[in-house]
C-alpha cells in the first residue's frame, strides 16, 4: 500500500486524477468547446492534408513574417481567453452587490490573476512582438532578422508559456497572488500549491522568448539597415521597436531574477521574501516594478509608431516633427527606468522620495504630449482618409489623453494615497492599455493587413468593430472610474453598497458592447477572406504608403526584396515614388537565406514539459527533459547547414510573376 | 458598503473655490453614467477628515491644471480631423504635405506639456511634503491648528486575516472589526499586519498606507465630523479579502469614553493566547471588545514573536548589527520559524489551490475561514444571505449587516 | 532632417542595389553583446538582492564566520588564469592552429572544473555546518548569487567542450571562429562578474 503510494508520487509528484475538475460544470463545458474546436481544426487539417505544409511552412519556419503572424494569432488567441475572464469578473461583481454573486472567492481570484497575466504576457506582449517582427525587417528594407532560428525560437517559448499557463484551466489551478505575485502572499507558505507555480514557470519559458527577441530585434535594426538609412532616417515605428526592446533587453532579465529568486523560496524554502529569517517583501516590489513599469512602456511605444505611421500616411503628410518624435520617444525610453516606486507610494517610503518618483512620473507625460501634438499637427494642413485604420488613430487620442490625465493624478502621491488600489486605478491602467496599446494594435492590423495578405479587410466590419470597442470601453470604464472615486478597491468580490449596482450594471453591459467589438473583427477577418477577390490589392501599396513595406509587394516574397532598396530620405518609399525609380526586372543575383528547422519547436516543446513536471513535482520528468533539452540545444550546434541560396532562375519567377502587377507608382 | 454610512450625509461643500472644478468634473462623469451619479457618494471626492479633504484638493486642482492642455488637445483632434477630410473642398483646407517642421510650434509643444508639469511638479513637492502620512498633524481643519491641550490618540492597527485588531494602548482596551475616535482630535496610526500585506484605508478619514508584516507603518489623521464611516483593506490578501472591512466610528469626546467603557465592561481581556487564536483566519468577524490588553502585545506582533518562545524580529536584527550568531544559530532558527505556523497549525493559507487547498480546483467549496456560501451549488447567487446572521459565532459585522439592504437589492 | 522636395528635373538617384553583400558576421557579435549585457542586469538584480540583504543573518552565521577567504583566494586565481589560457587559446586559433587551439582550451576548462570543484566543496561544507540557504536571507542571497555565477560557468564548461569537439571534426572554420569568439566574450564576462562577487561578498563579508 504504502509503496504502491510512493510510487505514484514518484511517477506523478502531486499530480492526481483530482486535478483535473471534471466536476465543474462551467470548466467542463468549457473543456468541451476548447475540445471539439481543437478537435475540428485538428480534424479539418488532416482531412485537407495540411500537417507537413503546417510543419514546414509555418511551425518551423525562420521567416519573420510568418513568425510575426504566427505571434499575432497567439495573441488574438489568448486575448479570446483573457476577455473571457473580463466577462466572468464583471459579470460576478455585477452580481454581487448585496449578494454573493456566482463565483467563490478562491476561483474569482484566480479569474482575476489569470485575465492580468494573460493579458499582458500572453496577449499584449505577443501582439506587439508580432507586430514588430513583421513589419520592421520591411521597414528598414532587410531580408530577415539578424537571428532568424532564433526567432522562431523565441516564439515557441511565448507559445509554451502560454500553453502552460492555459494548462492550469483544466489540470489544478492557477495563482491566485495577483498578476504581479506579491511575496509573502504568493510565497510558499501562503499560497501553496501549483498555482503560483504555473504562473512562475509560465512566465520564465516566456520570459526568456522574450528577451531573445528583443535581442534579436535591436540586432536588426543595428546591423541590417538598407544601405543609405541613417538612424535619422528611420521610420518612426522601427523607432519605436528599438525603444521599445531596448527597454525589453534591460528589463525581462530582472523578472527572470525577481521570478527565480521567488521560485526558490517556494521550491527550495530559501528566505527573500519571506517575512521571517531576515527576508524582505519589500525588495520583491522593488525589484518587480522595476521590470513592470518600463514593461507598459514596452507596449505602449510600437503603438506610438503605428500611430505615426497611420496617421501620417491617411493625412498624405509627412509626419509633423520627426526628430522631436525621435527625442520623445528615447526620453520615454530612458525615464521609463526611473519611476518605478510610483507603485507603492504607500510603502511609506518618505516624502523625499515619494516626491522624486512622482515627478519623474509626470516628466513621462512632456514628450508623450509632444507626441500627441505632432500627431495633431500632422493632420493639420493634411488630407485626411478616413480609411478604417485612421479612426482608430481619431479614436485613441481623446480616449488616450483622458487616460493620461488620470495616470499624471495616480502620480502625485498625496492623490495616490486616497486612488492606489482603487478601481480608479484599475480603470486608468485599462484606459491607457486599451485606449493606447489595444486600440492602436487594431490601427496596426488594419493597416498592415492587406501587406501580409495581399487584401484589404472590409471596412464595414471594421469601423463596426472600432465603434463597439471605443464605445464598450467607455461604457465599462466610466463607471468603474466612478466607483473608484466612491473608495471601493480592486479585486473586491462582494459589494453591499446598493448605490453601487447601477455602476457594475452598466460596467458589465459595457464589456459585453466591448464583446461585440472583438466579435466584429473575428467576423471581418472571415468577412474579408471571403471577399477576398473585391478587397485584393495588386499594387502592393494600397494606402500610398510611404516606408518600405510598401515598396515591395503584398504579400511580400519570402526575401522581401529582390534587389535591396537604397535610401535617400526620410520615408524612404515616398521618395522613391515621387522622384521616380526604375524597378530592376532582370539581373537578379541568388538570394542567400537561412534555412528552416525544427530546433525551436522542439525545444520551447522540451521546456514546456519541463514547466509542467516542475509545477507538479514530477522530478524524473523534470530532470529528463532538462537533459532532452541540453542535449538538442548541443546537437543543433552540430548543423552548420544552415542556410541555402534561392536561384536566380526562381527569383527572376517569382519576381516576374509579381511584377505583372507592378508595385506602386 | 464602500461608503460612508453617514446619517447626516453632507449635501454639498460650501468651498466656493471648487466648486466650478467639481461641477466639471460631475459633468465629465455625468457624460457616462447619465444621472446615475445622483445619490451616489463619492467618499473620496468628499471626504470627512482634514487630510482627505485635502487629498480631494489636490486632485482637483491637478486635473483642473492638467485639463488645460487635456480639453484643447481634444477639442483640436475633431477639429483638424473635421477641416482637413479629404472631401473638404473648402479654400481655407489647404493641403500642405511639407509643413511637418516648425521651430516655434514645437518650441511651444514641448513648452506647454513643461510648464504645466512644473506647476504640478512643485505642487507634488509641497503637498507630499506636508501630506506625509509619517508626519505629525500641525492642523486639524483649515485655519484650526491642533489645540495645545489636545493629545493625539494613538491606535494600534493590525491587519489579520481577514479582519482588524484595533489597540488602544492609552486606555488599555482593543477591539475587532470596529475602531472608535473623537472628532477633530488627530490620530496616530501605528499600523502592521500578521501574515500577508494589507492596506488601511478609510476612504473618508485619509489616504491609505500599506500593513506589512514585521515591520510598522504610521498615519496621522483626524476625522472632522461625527458618524460612522467604512475602513477596508486596499491590498488583496486572500480568500476572505472581499470581506476584510471595518466600521470607523466617530463620536463626541462623551461618546468615545462611553465607548471605551463598553468596551472594558464587555468581552475578554487580550492576552497572547487570545491574540493567536484571533489570528486564524476567519471572514466577516462580528464586532468584538477586549477588556484589556497585554502589555508590549503590538510590539510583540510587529515582532512576529507572540507566540511563546519567538524570537523578536527587534532582538534578531540587534544580533544581526553585532555581526550575528554562529553558536547559537540552530536555537535561533527555531525561535525564528514564523511563515510556516499555518500550515504547521493546520489552518489553510490565505491562497492556497489545488492541493495544497484541499478541495477539487475551483469547486464551489468556500476556502477555509470563509462563511459559507447561501445556496451552494446554486448559480447566479441573486438571493441574500439568509442564514448569515445564525452562522455559530462568526456572523458578518454589523457594519456589514446595516449596509445589506434587507430585501436583497436586486439588479 | 532633409527637405523631401527635390530641386526640379533633378535625376533620381540609385534606388536599388544591384549588387548582392553577403551578410557579414558582425551582427553574431553585437547580438551576443547584447546578450551578454541582459546577463548582466540578471547578475546586477542578483547583487542588488545581495546589497538589501546581505547583513540579515537572522541571529545565524556571518560571512565573517563563514568564509574561508584562502579558498575563495585559490579559486579567483583558477578562474583568472582560465581567462588567460583562453586568450592563449585565442592567439593559436587567429594562427590557424587547431592543436595548440585545443590544448588550452583543454586546459582552460581543466581550470573551469578547478573552480566548479572548489565552489561546490565550499558549498557542501557550509550546508554541513548548517549554514544551508534556508537559514537566512543572507544566506539565501549568498547562494543564489554564487550559485548563478557557478551554473553559467558549469555550462561555459559544456559549451568548451562542445566546441572542442567542433573544432577537432570540422577545424577552425568561420562558425567556429565565431562560436570561439562568443565563448570568450562569455568566458571573460564571468571573470569579470566573479571579480565583483569576490570583492563585494567575499572580502567586504569577510572584513565586516
Amino acid at each position: 500500500m504504502f509503496s504502491n503510494l510512493d510510487l505514484q508520487q514518484f511517477i506523478f509528484g502531486r499530480l492526481t486524477l483530482e486535478a483535473i475538475p471534471y466536476h465543474e460544470p462551467i470548466l467542463v463545458v468549457t473543456f468541451i468547446v476548447v475540445a471539439l474546436g481543437g478537435l475540428a481544426l485538428v480534424g479539418a487539417v488532416t482531412w485537407y492534408g495540411k500537417w507537413g505544409y503546417l510543419w514546414r511552412e509555418w511551425f518551423t519556419s525562420v521567416d519573420h513574417k510568418k513568425i510575426g503572424i504566427m505571434y499575432i494569432i497567439l495573441a488574438i488567441v489568448m486575448l479570446l481567453r483573457g476577455f473571457a475572464d473580463a466577462v466572468m469578473m464583471l459579470t460576478q461583481k455585477a452580481l454581487a452587490v448585496g449578494a454573493e454573486g456566482y463565483l467563490p472567492p478562491h476561483h474569482y481570484d484566480q479569474i482575476f490573476t489569470a485575465h492580468g497575466t494573460i493579458m499582458i504576457f500572453f496577449m499584449a506582449m505577443p501582439f506587439v512582438t508580432g507586430v514588430m517582427n513583421y513589419i520592421m525587417p520591411l521597414q528598414i528594407g532587410a531580408r530577415d532578422v539578424a537571428f532568424p532560428f532564433l526567432n522562431n525560437f523565441s516564439f515557441w517559448m511565448t507559445a509554451g508559456g502560454a500553453v502552460l499557463t492555459m494548462m492550469s484551466l483544466f489540470v489544478g489551478e492557477f495563482s491566485r497572488a495577483t498578476w504581479l505575485a506579491y511575496p509573502p502572499l504568493s510565497g510558499a507558505a501562503y499560497s501553496p500549491g501549483v498555482g503560483v507555480d504555473y504562473y512562475i514557470w509560465g512566465l520564465q519559458i516566456a520570459g526568456v522568448g522574450t528577451t531573445l527577441s528583443g535581442i534579436n530585434l535591436i540586432a536588426t535594426i543595428v546591423k541590417m539597415r538598407a544601405p543609405g538609412m541613417t538612424m535619422m532616417k528611420l521610420p518612426v515605428f522601427t523607432w519605436t521597436t528599438l525603444a521599445s526592446n531596448a527597454i525589453i533587453v534591460t528589463i525581462f532579465p530582472i523578472l527572470t531574477a525577481t521570478l527565480a529568486l521567488l521560485a526558490l523560496d517556494r521550491y527550495v524554502g530559501t528566505r527573500f521574501f519571506t517575512n521571517d529569517f531576515g527576508g524582505n517583501s519589500m525588495l520583491y516590489m522593488n525589484l518587480i516594478w522595476i521590470w513592470g513599469h518600463p514593461e507598459v512602456y514596452v507596449l505602449i511605444l510600437p503603438a506610438f509608431g503605428i500611430y505615426s505611421e497611420v496617421v501620417s500616411t491617411f493625412c498624405s503628410k509627412r509626419l509633423f516633427g520627426y526628430t522631436s518624435m525621435v527625442y520623445a520617444t528615447m526620453v520615454i525610453a530612458v525615464v521609463s527606468w526611473l519611476v518605478w516606486l510610483h507603485h507603492f507610494f504607500t510603502m511609506g517610503a518618505g516624502a523625499n522620495v515619494n516626491a522624486f518618483f512622482g515627478i519623474t512620473t509626470m516628466i513621462i507625460s512632456i514628450p508623450t504630449g509632444a507626441k500627441v501634438f505632432n500627431w495633431l499637427f500632422t493632420m493639420y494642413r493634411g488630407k485626411i482618409r478616413f480609411e478604417t485604420p485612421m479612426i482608430w488613430v481619431l479614436g485613441f487620442i481623446p480616449t488616450f489623453v483622458i487616460g493620461g490625465l488620470t495616470g499624471v493624478l495616480l502620480a502625485v502621491p498625496p492623490a495616490d494615497f486616497v486612488l492606489h488600489n482603487s478601481l480608479f486605478l484599475v480603470a486608468h491602467f485599462h484606459n491607457v492599455i486599451i485606449g493606447g496599446v489595444v486600440f492602436g494594435l487594431l490601427a496596426g492590423v488594419q493597416y498592415w493587413f492587406p501587406k501580409a495578405f495581399g487584401y484589404k479587410l472590409d471596412p464595414f466590419w471594421g469601423k463596426a468593430s472600432f465603434w463597439c470597442w471605443l464605445v464598450g470601453f467607455w461604457v465599462t470604464f466610466m463607471p468603474i472610474y466612478i466607483i473608484g472615486l466612491m473608495g471601493v478597491t480592486r479585486r473586491t468580490q462582494y459589494f453591499d453598497d446598493p448605490a453601487l449596482q447601477p455602476f457594475l450594471t452598466t460596467a458589465a453591459i459595457g464589456v459585453f458592447i466591448i464583446m461585440a467589438g472583438i466579435l466584429s473583427f473575428l467576423i471581418q477577418l472571415f468577412v474579408s477572406y471571403l471577399r477576398r477577390e473585391q478587397l485584393r490589392d495588386l499594387t502592393g501599396d494600397p494606402w500610398g504608403g510611404r516606408t518600405l513595406e510598401w515598396s515591395t509587394t503584398s504579400p511580400p516574397p519570402p526575401y522581401n526584396f529582390a534587389f535591396t532598396p537604397m535610401v535617400h530620405d526620410l520615408d524612404a518609399w515616398w521618395d522613391m515614388k515621387k522622384r521616380g525609380h526604375d524597378k530592376p526586372l532582370q539581373g537578379f543575383k541568388p538570394i542567400h537565406m537561412p534555412k528552416n528547422t525544427g530546433t525551436g519547436v522542439i525545444l520551447a516543446a522540451l521546456s514546456t514539459v519541463l514547466g509542467f513536471a516542475l509545477v507538479w513535482y514530477i522530478w524524473w520528468l523534470a530532470a529528463l527533459s532538462f537533459v532532452a533539452l541540453l542535449a538538442v540545444a548541443i546537437a543543433h550546434t552540430f548543423n552548420y547547414d544552415r542556410d541555402y541560396y534561392i536561384p536566380a532562375e526562381d527569383v527572376l519567377r517569382i519576381e516576374s510573376r509579381r511584377t505583372a502587377q507592378p508595385a506602386g507608382a | 458598503m464602500r461608503k460612508p454610512m453617514n446619517p447626516n450625509h453632507k449635501s454639498a461643500d460650501g468651498r466656493p473655490g471648487v466648486s466650478l472644478k467639481r461641477s466639471l468634473l460631475r459633468t465629465l462623469a455625468l457624460l457616462a453614467a447619465a444621472g446615475l451619479l445622483a445619490g451616489c457618494g463619492m467618499t473620496v471626492m468628499d471626504p470627512s477628515g482634514d487630510i482627505a479633504v485635502q487629498q480631494r484638493n489636490l486632485i482637483i486642482a491637478s486635473t483642473a491644471l492638467m485639463l488645460l492642455v487635456i480639453l484643447p488637445v481634444i477639442a483640436l483632434t475633431f477639429i483638424f480631423a473635421w477641416r482637413y477630410r479629404a472631401s473638404n473642398t473648402d479654400a481655407d483646407a489647404t493641403y500642405d504635405p511639407d509643413f511637418h517642421h516648425s521651430t516655434q510650434l514645437e518650441v511651444v509643444i514641448w513648452t506647454v506639456p513643461l510648464l504645466i508639469i512644473i506647476a504640478l511638479g512643485a505642487m507634488t513637492w509641497v503637498s507630499t511634503h506636508t501630506l506625509d502620512p509619517y508626519r505629525p498633524l500641525s492642523r486639524i481643519a483649515p485655519n484650526k491648528p491642533v489645540p495645545a491641550d489636545v493629545k493625539p490618540l494613538t491606535v494600534e492597527v493590525v491587519a489579520l486575516d481577514w479582519k482588524w485588531l484595533f489597540i488602544y494602548p492609552e486606555h488599555g482596551v482593543a477591539s475587532v472589526n470596529e475602531m472608535a475616535a473623537p472628532a477633530n482630535v488627530p490620530i496616530t496610526f501605528r499600523i502592521t499586519s500578521s501574515s500577508v500585506w494589507n492596506t488601511f484605508y478609510v476612504p473618508a478619514l485619509a489616504g491609505m498606507i500599506y500593513a506589512m508584516p514585521g515591520m510598522e507603518t504610521k498615519l496621522h489623521a483626524v476625522m472632522n465630523q461625527e458618524g460612522d464611516f467604512t475602513g477596508i483593506s486596499g491590498q488583496y490578501s486572500g480568500s476572505g479579502f472581499s470581506r476584510m472591512n471595518f466600521g470607523f466610528r466617530s463620536l463626541s469626546p462623551q461618546g468615545f469614553d462611553e465607548w471605551v467603557a463598553k468596551a472594558k465592561a464587555s468581552g475578554a481581556p487580550l492576552d497572547r493566547q487570545a491574540y493567536l487564536a484571533l489570528e486564524k483566519p476567519s471572514e466577516a468577524e462580528p464586532v468584538r471588545y477586549f477588556t484589556s490588553v497585554e502589555n508590549g502585545l503590538f510590539g510583540a506582533i510587529v515582532g512576529l514573536c507572540v507566540a511563546p518562545g519567538q524570537m523578536c524580529v527587534h532582538e534578531m536584527h540587534h544580533i544581526d548589527r553585532m555581526g550575528g550568531a554562529v553558536a547559537d544559530s540552530e536555537a535561533n532558527r527555531q525561535r525564528l520559524e514564523y511563515d510556516s505556523r499555518r500550515l504547521q497549525g493546520g489552518d489553510e493559507p490565505s491562497g492556497a489551490t489545488f492541493p495544497a487547498s484541499g478541495r477539487p480546483p475551483r469547486s464551489l467549496e468556500e476556502p477555509e475561514g470563509v462563511m459559507p456560501r447561501d445556496q451552494p451549488g446554486e448559480e447566479g447567487g441573486k438571493t441574500p444571505p439568509s442564514n448569515a446572521p445564525s452562522r455559530p459565532e462568526s456572523g458578518p459585522a454589523p457594519t456589514q449587516l446595516n449596509n445589506r439592504p434587507a430585501d436583497g437589492h436586486q439588479h | 532632417m532633409q527637405e523631401t522636395t527635390p530641386p526640379p528635373g533633378a535625376t533620381a538617384p540609385v534606388f536599388y542595389e544591384q549588387e548582392e553583400h553577403a551578410h557579414g558576421d558582425g551582427g553574431t557579435l553585437f547580438g551576443f553583446w547584447l546578450y551578454l549585457m541582459s546577463d548582466c542586469l540578471i547578475f546586477a538584480a542578483l547583487f542588488a538582492t545581495y546589497g538589501v540583504l546581505g547583513r540579515n543573518y537572522a541571529a545565524g552565521p556571518s560571512g565573517a564566520d563563514l568564509f574561508d577567504l584562502r579558498l575563495v583566494a585559490v579559486n579567483t586565481g583558477l578562474l583568472l588564469l582560465s581567462s588567460i589560457t583562453y586568450g592563449f587559446a585565442m592567439l593559436e586559433m587567429d594562427k590557424e592552429r587547431v592543436g595548440p587551439t585545443l590544448k588550452w582550451l583543454a586546459v582552460t576548462g581543466l581550470f573551469g572544473a578547478g573552480f566548479i570543484g572548489i565552489e561546490l566543496y565550499e558549498f557542501a561544507h557550509l550546508i554541513h555546518e548548517g549554514a544551508t540557504p534556508q537559514r537566512s536571507a543572507f544566506l539565501s542571497s549568498f547562494f543564489a548569487l554564487v550559485g548563478t555565477h557557478g551554473l553559467h560557468v558549469t555550462f561555459g564548461i559544456v559549451w568548451l567542450v562542445t566546441l572542442m569537439v567542433q573544432v577537432r571534426r570540422y577545424g577552425l572554420i568561420a562558425d567556429n571562429r565565431r562560436r570561439l569568439m562568443c565563448l570568450s566574450m562569455f568566458w571573460h564576462f564571468l571573470d569579470v562578474v566573479w571579480i565583483g562577487v569576490f570583492t563585494f561578498v567575499y572580502l567586504m563579508g569577510a572584513m565586516r
